[in-house]
């Protein structure tokens, strides 16, 4: 193995990861079955073997599980960075982040006291017999439902809930953020950055752009376009169907992700995303989705009435997601006890709230991650989930598949870190973009008092979610899985806002200009995307 | 009723409302005030420049017994002249025409249907008042003993004719339907008929699919919880969980995207297919029987159900479907709805006239495609088109060819 690309100590840890996964044991395994084959020439033993293996699907199959490893194990350099480096290099932000979350803990557990619930508490035998009854049924509540949220807290105070925190909320700490080393000033001969996040981050231009999003130009054919109901499927949708099946069939993450840089056919989008995410489902998984699922049933905590709340107020209300309410729940609370996602605090730059047992405050040995995850949900989180719910029918590929998509991109979308791709960065790259593009509109917006990224904001949170229709939102993750990055979301925002020019051009007040952004449900996002990047 | 949306389509072309005495171009008349108009006693002749929204008999096709029989009748036909339509399997079910559930009229056909239901005792039945809508007066059988009232009628001194008040349809009960999200919906299409003879038929492309607010539950013990088992709208809405921002209802191409996403293109190309099919077939059903006045039109809410297996099965076509809109897409959806009903009935801008072809613009089709032309269909047969073959064989017509969007009249 002489790649340059990937340094001796990387190797060995992927290594490492792959002797002590299943698929380690489950190729020695496939290993003796092909060496008791009667075919087999002892005199040449190893190639016999290795060609039973591929023959069968392994080469595959190992090839998947360190694509897999690659695309979560970002490239270590040397010498190898302290760990706080991994999670967030420049201080200042990790201190911001630090600070947020201290912010968060602390608004969670005020409301805890004020409404005097445990963060936890174990449910009584009854309980949870009922929980397991009605576990595909968690939407269904009022005063004839002799079960519900409302029944089990004891009382009917799930209306003094409130979500811990709002995108707007973040968006103010994201403004404060000031570099302590950099000075800015209205001075001449100081570069001072026009938009409202004042952290100068490294972001791409429209080349760099350009480049990375080449597949998507505008001579090439797109699903999502070029494959609609009034034109005829000689033209690109049969062969982009054929070339797809061609590529399921393989069942190779690269080429599935590649494939996918011109979108996915709707028909194969949920097995490709599946292929991407490396998401292949065994006993295993199956077997620890039924202990989150007891977890859930043994233990109520507070997070699952804030999520419960979030649903409601979110997903419950749309018009395209309130059928998948249940299956929500079904997501989202065996979600918040899943420890596996701890491990990917190691290169988030947030970290999971601590709190104590009762009555050990401070003390470290009876401190404990709460949730179990370490994610708080804020007003909106359910909606992460939502657009998956026309994928998949069966609630544990819809777990695994967002559980994946969590740990690679959505965490992103709510930490302070300077990563090019995490909301920071996202935020920065629309004002640029705006900012060099658009400058007419920026500055009008401006002068009326509505600077764009607190109108944009939103959207690169929720990832769109909730405001594209449902199928563009999904045209739009495409987009995200296959090119490995979140910047198509700022793409996508200054693409809506050059758009909109003409009727931004002609407001005069900061609600004005959000009554000209508030619906996007008739959008069609590749158009526009391609407009914004290939035709200026 | 609430006429909102049909008076602000009205007052969007300037037409000035009139009272009932004065003359009138265009009426959107209820079913009652329809029995007037064409009534033997005092009923009126219309002239070339009025247009009325029903057909005059248009029971035939609306009330569920006329329409189960209707379309007994239509499927022995195609039987006896031997049209490959009517194929059946080695059950002896059609395959191509077995689309409403299996159904007998009450009291008429109580004694079939004992025999029926005693080969299969443990199916769950559903009775329908035949006079009445909006999931008035249903409810679910599973015992003999539910149907004691019936039992005795038909054993009395029979030829009392029977009313609309008394006549029930009882329907086997599609207990296997597809479920979204764990939860029951049935689909609502609308259909614009401007002819019967030739068949001139649109379908609007806005249909929704309409949920029930509370989990389907198979089990006997709900059989009497109508919120699990009617998706009617008024009924729903009655619930603890009845929402005011979307109502229950889905869009058509919300559903469209989650079964080709979760079940494959192929199977739901062929489901909403056959769906038009369906309608089609419903409507050559009564085609022969409904009196094609021409200053007749009619809007249709055809009521359908999905199962499991993705078929679908047609349960009722209303004459008067509801233009109340509990949500606000849903008054912009009836909106629309009306406007291209409207455009296609009369082109724009002109007052009406009977003589015309009928063969609206496509500009003014709107969010209607058509769904079949007779008079077009035939036209291509005699222009020798090879590609499109004739009305007595629909199938082979429609195969490869995509429905051009249809106009309202």
């Amino acid at each position: 193995m002489g790649d340059s690309n990937y340094s001796k100590a990387y190797i060995q840890t992927l290594i490492d990861e792959l002797k002590t996964s299943k698929i380690y044991t489950d190729l020695q395994c496939a290993a003796q079955v092909e060496i008791a084959k009667p075919t087999l020439r002892l005199s040449e033993l190893k190639k016999g073997v290795l060609n039973g293996l591929v023959n069968s699907g392994w080469d595959r199959k190992l090839r998947n599980a360190i694509y897999r490893f690659l695309q979560t194990h970002p490239k270590l350099q040397f010498p190898s960075p302290p760990p706080e480096h991994l999670k967030e290099p420049l201080v200042f932000l990790r201190k911001a982040q630090q600070a947020w979350e201290k912010r968060i803990l602390k608004s969670l557990n005020s409301m805890c006291t004020d409404l005097n619930i445990p963060l936890a508490r174990k449910r009584p035998e009854k309980e949870q017999k009922e929980w397991a009854q009605k576990w595909t049924e968690l939407g269904i509540d009022g005063p004839d439902a002799d079960f519900g949220w409302e029944a089990c807290q004891g009382c009917a105070y799930l209306s003094q809930f409130r979500p811990v925190y709002a995108p707007k909320d973040f968006l103010e700490v994201i403004i404060g953020l000031q570099n302590p080393n950099y000075h800015g000033s209205d001075t001449p001969g100081f570069y001072h950055l026009w938009g409202i996040v004042q952290v100068p981050l490294k972001v791409k231009d429209i080349d760099e752009l350009r480049l990375q999003y080449s597949d998507m130009s505008i001579n090439q054919c797109q699903s999502g376009i070029d494959d609609a109901q009034d034109i005829p499927s000689e033209l690109f949708e049969q062969e982009r169907v054929k070339l797809g099946k061609k590529v399921i069939n393989t069942n190779h993450g690269p080429l599935a992700q590649e494939f996918s840089k011109k979108g996915c056919p709707t028909s194969m989008r949920a097995t490709l995303w599946c292929q991407i995410l490396a998401v292949e489902l065994d006993e295993i998984d199956i077997l620890y989705y039924e202990q989150l699922k007891t977890n859930v049933l043994q233990h109520d905590l507070l997070v699952d009435s804030l999520l419960y709340k979030d649903v409601k107020l979110t997903a419950t209300n749309d018009d395209q997601y309130f059928v998948f309410e249940d299956f929500l729940y079904q997501v989202l609370l065996p979600f918040s006890r899943d420890t596996y996602v701890l491990n990917h605090f190691d290169y988030n730059s947030a970290s999971p709230p601590k709190s104590y047992i009762r009555g050990r405050l401070g003390m470290d040995e009876f401190a404990v991650n709460y949730p179990p995850n370490g994610v708080i949900p804020f007003h909106g989180f359910a909606m992460y989930v939502a657009p998956m719910c026309f994928l998949y029918k069966e609630t544990i590929t819809l777990y695994y598949v967002f559980r994946e998509m969590y740990v690679r991109y959505f965490f992103r979308l709510h930490s302070i870190s300077s990563h090019p791709q995490g909301i920071v960065g996202l935020s920065l790259l629309f004002e640029s973009l705006l900012q060099t593009h658009e400058s007419d509109l920026f500055f009008h917006l401006k002068s009326v008092g509505c600077q764009p990224l607190k109108v944009a904001f939103k959207w690169l949170v929720r990832a769109f979610s909730g405001y594209l229709s449902s199928d563009q939102v999904l045209l739009l993750w495409d987009r995200v899985l296959a090119y490995n990055s979140l910047e198509i979301l700022a793409v996508l925002a200054v693409a809506i806002f050059s758009f909109r020019k003409t009727n931004l051009m002609k407001v005069q007040s900061y609600n004005a200009a959000e009554a000209v952004l508030a619906d996007l449900t008739t959008l069609q996002v590749i158009p526009l995307i391609q407009l914004s990047l290939f035709s200026k | 009723m609430d006429k909102s949306v049909l008076l602000n389509n009205f007052e969007t072309r300037g037409w000035v409302p009139v009272g009932p005495d004065d003359d009138w171009n265009f009426y959107w008349a209820n079913v009652q005030s329809i029995r007037n108009v064409f009534s033997i006693d005092c009923g009126f002749r219309l002239t070339d420049d009025q247009v009325i929204s029903h057909f005059p008999n248009h029971v035939e096709l609306t009330r569920k017994d006329l329409m189960v029989k209707n379309i007994k009748r239509y499927r022995k036909d195609l039987d006896k002249e031997g049209n490959p339509l009517a194929e059946k399997d080695e059950n002896g079910r059609y395959i191509h025409l077995d689309f409403i559930p299996q159904t007998f009229m009450l009291p008429a056909d109580y004694n079939l249907f004992v025999e029926e239901f005693r080969k299969n005792p443990n199916t769950t039945w559903i009775m329908k008042p035949c006079g009445k809508a909006r999931g008035v007066g249903i409810f679910l059988v599973n015992k003999l003993s539910q149907l004691k009232k019936w039992s005795r009628d038909s054993k009395t001194s029979n030829f009392t004719p029977p009313t609309s008040k008394d006549t029930y349809v009882i329907s086997k009960y599609i207990d296997n339907p597809l479920l979204i999200g764990g939860k029951k919906f049935d689909l609502r299409l609308y259909v614009l008929v401007t002819s019967f003879r030739p068949l001139k038929c649109y379908l609007f492309r806005l249909g929704f699919a309409r949920f029930c607010t509370v989990k389907y539950n198979a089990s006997i013990n709900e059989l009497d919880n109508m919120f699990v088992h009617l998706t009617n709208v008024s009924i729903q809405k009655q619930g603890d969980d009845y929402n005011n921002v979307h109502g229950g209802k889905w869009t058509v191409q919300n559903l469209r995207l989650f079964l080709e996403g979760t079940r494959g293109k192929e199977v739901t190309d062929r489901l909403f297919d056959e769906m038009q099919w369906q309608i089609v077939h419903s409507l050559k059903a009564v085609a022969g029987g409904i009196s094609n006045d021409r200053h007749c039109f009619e809007c249709y809410g055809y009521d359908i159900i999905i199962d499991d297996n993705l078929k679908p099965w047609l349960i009722e076509v209303n004459a008067s479907p509801s233009l109340t809109s509990t949500t606000s897409s849903d008054r912009i959806m009836k909106y629309k709805l009306i406007n291209d009903v409207i455009n296609i009935v009369i082109p724009p801008g002109q007052v009406p006239d009977v003589r015309w072809n009928k063969i609206p613009a496509k500009e003014h089709l709107g969010n209607f495609d058509v769904l079949y032309d007779e008079e077009l269909a035939q036209q291509d047969v005699m222009g020798g088109d090879p590609r499109k073959l004739g009305p007595g064989t629909f199938r082979g017509k429609r195969d490869g060819s995509r429905p051009s969007p249809a106009t309202w009249k």
